[in-house]
């Protein structure tokens, strides 16, 4: 049986929708069109309008030896990102679901960073990680000068990438308890009477299936890893040093608000746009396609 | 030396006690079941056998050596569980051979295992299909080809055919009890279905809230019910109990003063003191009333059976079932008189349930 609602006014559904609808299309419709509209156009360099270039400014970028540098770099960050978040989320899942003492507390406790604003948890992690009074940069006065994420760009990232990644476990955590727990208990017995350990079990039996719960969440943090990377480099690198932690979404940032090159900005923001559709893309068809084990 | 002996052992969830103390042999290649209704405790001790539950207190040996500290591995026991809890990820072929492979068995003579369980449980066509693409009955089949290809001491069943068809069910049973002529390995069934434990077991183990009420063999169970709990549960249809006592002049009074002749209870009955009293509806007969000690009831239903009746009736004010075999019909509402088979009665304390001898 169908099962609708009907509204005798025809007009009364639309209303109902339209604050919702006039928020997608002033926040979203509205200034992705601005930027298709940038990204297709060059404006002339004293003002008066803007002259239709087609691909040019793509064409640029793709020419660009530091765009290409920047890509990498975002590939690499998400990499680093959403295997250490998922590997540290996964295996504090995995003890929560053993049920040890203290279970409760710890999944409470393992939630929260996922609460914390991205540049809230940024400047606590420049604290921690100052090479001169931090907690990180205590090593400093064993070995001076061993870490410096000032001057040393590779020191720069790891910074960035980690607490990126300490954000992301809570996310991950819950996911991955989730699917651990939807896991009948009697199939781990199974696999106790036939003689596995607690790790075996893990390998053979619980990480196959919560493979479909692990192929979401590397899709969501490779996402992630591509936008929300944003507030964590602001706030503790700008990018810096001399672009040695900038990703493609700060990228579009710097050129187009410090670079004041709207075009090339937004061309860029277009080609990280359509990664993240196309990422999305493949999680959907996925998702659609995902084995049911029953 | 018994294969299983389970000494004083008691399970408590925090604190809340859910086994009470059971004392239990089982002797090597006996097929014991354990019986009870839903929350008795049966599955409980079949984990404590099987190591997936901490023993509180108490002992439990396989094979004379003490278990309690062991892991489940190290107990030589396979297990059947109830919703199969085969691997989901996994062929047929590999949930089978699992436990040879963690066993690190060279791929050879597992397959070779794997083929031969697989054969006499007659999977072997099916050895490559994922358990999603079995009914019910061929993965109750690999459950059970799972426990065997690892040769153990002992077989544990945790209620594994309560989500088979009724059909299906009997068909497994009789090839759980060929499997058992053939390997003659222990094994311990728990189920809640008595016509499954009847067939099934050598030796019966009822249990009641925590406690074991009886151990014997099934017919022992059924002709000698150690307590009221066993002689309600067992059989069915159940057995008659009456709440009564017997008077001055060796009658047993029930209901509303409804009075029975039984003359052979005459070495125990105790006139004033409250008792029950026991008889299974298949030793209830329908007589003529001049028979001596017949009871007089009025046909309440009748349930038509085919080959037989149950005869629902109130006979003042206590209500009494018998299996009828005559072959004259009987309306509701008729007055019969029914007999008492003089060596089927059943006598039970009131206070504490167990049986009076006599």
């Amino acid at each position: 049986m169908e099962r609708r609602a009907y509204y005798k006014n025809p007009m009364l559904p639309w209303l109902l929708l339209a604050p919702q609808l006039l928020l997608v299309l002033v926040f979203f419709y509205w200034p992705t069109s601005q930027a298709l509209y940038w990204a297709f156009t060059l404006e002339q360099p004293w003002g008066g309008g803007n002259s239709w270039v087609w691909f040019d400014n793509f064409i640029s970028i793709f020419r660009d030896r530091e765009y290409w540098g920047t890509v990498l770099r975002s590939g690499l960050y998400a990499m680093v990102t959403t295997g250490l978040s998922m590997a540290i989320a996964l295996t504090l899942a995995a003890f929560v679901d053993r049920s040890l003492k203290g279970t409760k507390f710890f999944q409470s406790i393992f939630v929260w960073p996922y609460a914390i604003a991205a540049p809230a948890a940024g400047v606590a992690f420049r604290f921690i990680f100052a090479p001169e009074s931090g907690l990180i940069g205590s090593i400093n006065q064993v070995w001076p000068g061993i870490w410096d994420p000032a001057t040393n760009g590779w020191h720069a990232l790891a910074m960035v990438i980690v607490c990126h990644a300490w954000l992301g476990i809570g996310y991950n955590f819950i996911f991955f308890l989730a699917a651990l727990q939807m896991i009948p208990r009697s199939i781990s017995e199974a696999g106790a009477m036939d003689g596995a350990r607690p790790f075996r079990r893990m390998l053979d039996l619980q990480l196959p299936l919560i493979a479909p719960t692990a192929f979401f969440l590397l899709i969501m943090n490779i996402i992630s890893s591509f936008t929300d990377s944003f507030g964590l480099i602001d706030t503790m690198t700008e990018g810096g040093p001399i672009g040695q932690t900038e990703v493609m979404v700060y990228k579009i940032y710097f050129d187009g608000f410090k670079g004041l090159d709207y075009s090339g900005a937004a061309a860029q923001s277009i080609i990280l746009m359509l990664l993240v559709i196309g990422l999305t893309f493949v999680q959907f068809k996925w998702v659609e396609r995902r084995v049911h084990y029953n | 030396m018994s294969q299983i002996s389970i000494k004083g052992v008691k399970k408590s969830y925090l604190k809340t006690p859910v086994i009470h103390g059971v004392d239990v042999e089982i002797e090597a290649g006996e097929f014991v079941v354990i019986l009870g209704p839903s929350g008795c405790g049966k599955s409980t001790l079949l984990r404590m056998i099987a190591g997936l539950e901490d023993i509180t207190a108490g002992e439990i040996a396989i094979g004379g050596k003490v278990v309690n500290q062991l892991e489940p591995r190290e107990r030589g026991c396979a297990m059947v569980f109830q919703n199969y809890a085969l691997y989901p990820h996994m062929t047929v072929r590999q949930n089978i051979g699992y436990s040879l492979k963690v066993a690190k068995v060279p791929r050879v003579e597992r397959d070779a295992r794997v083929m031969k369980v697989a054969q006499s449980v007659s999977l072997e066509t099916f050895l490559d299909r994922r358990p999603g693409e079995l009914s019910g009955g061929q993965r109750q089949r690999v459950a059970m080809a799972r426990a065997m290809v690892r040769e153990p001491k002992v077989f544990l069943f945790d209620e594994p055919f309560s989500n088979l068809d009724a059909k299906l069910r009997v068909a497994m049973r009789a090839e759980v009890r060929r499997l058992h002529r053939d390997l003659g390995v222990t094994s311990v069934f728990v189920t809640h279905d008595q016509t499954e434990a009847m067939t099934l077991a050598d030796k019966l183990i009822i249990m009641n809230a925590g406690n074991v009420e009886q151990i014997g063999k099934p017919t022992e169970v059924y002709n000698n019910p150690a307590s009221r709990f066993v002689a309600d549960f067992i059989g069915s249809p159940a057995m008659n109990l009456f709440e009564g006592e017997f008077d001055a002049d060796g009658h047993f009074v029930h209901g509303q003063g409804g009075k029975m002749n039984v003359s052979q209870l005459n070495g125990v009955r105790q006139p004033g003191k409250k008792v029950v009293l026991g008889v299974r509806p298949e030793s209830v007969r329908r007589t003529h009333a001049e028979t001596h000690g017949a009871i007089a009831a009025v046909v309440d239903y009748v349930e038509e059976l085919g080959a037989s009746r149950l005869i629902h009736a109130d006979a003042n004010g206590s209500r009494i079932v018998a299996l009828d075999t005559d072959t004259a019909e009987i309306k509701s509402g008729t007055r019969v008189h029914l007999s008492l088979e003089a060596d089927a009665l059943h006598l039970f304390s009131v206070e504490n349930g167990r049986r009076i001898a006599h």
